[in-house]
């Protein structure tokens, strides 16, 4: 039987663009304030588990056709990457630079390596918690 | 610097006015008798309590410290959309797994349009029970 589920689909797209937009904010504050990598990424995870409840998970791979395994590979590797990217460099192996630019309407502000390692971390943590939760609720069936 | 303490004070007042309001949902949950009634008090007096808290915190720390939250204001935005919703869905999960109302409800109107073919069953099993229970009177 196929259920009527309007008002669970309607406040469902509204409520994502809520969550991505703090996803994306905790993942750029975790350098100066509470945030960081590993709750961006949940967040941004539970956002998409959001979309797969509401509208099914061939509706959404159509949106998004990833495969979830291979964004947490990524991730693992860019973090890998900026840790050797020290080494190329004549540093230890993870060593971090950061460079003040200024920037034409918004003033100056820190760039750091470290964002980059934790976009990995992001990746890692959205692959891994969405390919757990799609497995699980496969196997459910 | 003389707007501040009746900022300060409104956010006081907000908190404490949102924390009688939870007391009286936690009452609610309590005391009402089926899922239906209780739902009624857990999703709307507990979502009025969060964002009165809400409110008032944000109120404070405008007025004391000088911060603007943004992320209050999105999380009363988001407690005020979702809060409902979740009270809407757990109610209908509960309804279509087939809990009973509570005893002296009026009309159930949506029964015989969910179960159509249930309907009669129903019927005859409380108008059978109701000849039983007169037949025993």
């Amino acid at each position: 039987m196929k259920t009527n589920d309007v008002i669970l689909k309607t406040v469902t797209k509204v409520v994502v663009f809520i969550i991505l937009t703090m996803a994306v904010y905790l993942f750029f504050s975790g350098h100066y304030s509470p945030g960081g990598g590993f709750i961006g990424g949940l967040v941004l995870a539970s956002a998409i588990v959001l979309m797969y409840l509401a509208a099914g998970i061939e509706i959404v791979h159509k949106g998004m056709p990833f495969d979830f395994k291979i964004i947490a590979a990524i991730g693992v590797l860019l973090a890998t990457g900026t840790g050797f990217a020290s080494v190329l460099f004549g540093q230890d192996f993870l060593t971090q630079a950061a460079i003040a630019v200024h920037f034409p309407l918004i003033g100056e502000k820190e760039l750091a390596s470290v964002v980059l390692f934790e976009a990995g971390v992001t990746l890692t943590v959205v692959g891994v918690v969405v390919t757990i939760i799609l497995n699980i609720s496969e196997g459910g069936e | 610097m003389s707007v501040n303490p009746i900022l300060e004070w409104t956010g006081v007042l907000l908190i404490l006015v949102g924390s009688l309001m939870s007391v009286v949902s936690a009452f609610g949950i309590i005391r009402l008798p089926d899922i239906y009634t209780r739902s009624h008090a857990a999703t709307k007096s507990s979502t009025l309590a969060v964002l009165l808290s809400l409110l008032g915190a944000f109120l404070y720390f405008w007025a004391h410290d000088g911060f603007f939250s943004i992320r209050i204001l999105l999380g009363i935005l988001f407690v005020f959309l979702t809060a409902p919703v979740a009270g809407h869905l757990i109610c209908r999960a509960a309804y279509r797994s087939g809990v009973k109302l509570a005893e002296g409800s009026g009309d159930d109107e949506l029964h015989h349009v969910l179960f159509p073919d249930k309907k009669d069953d129903d019927s005859s099993n409380r108008s059978s029970t109701i000849t039983k229970e007169e037949s025993l009177l």
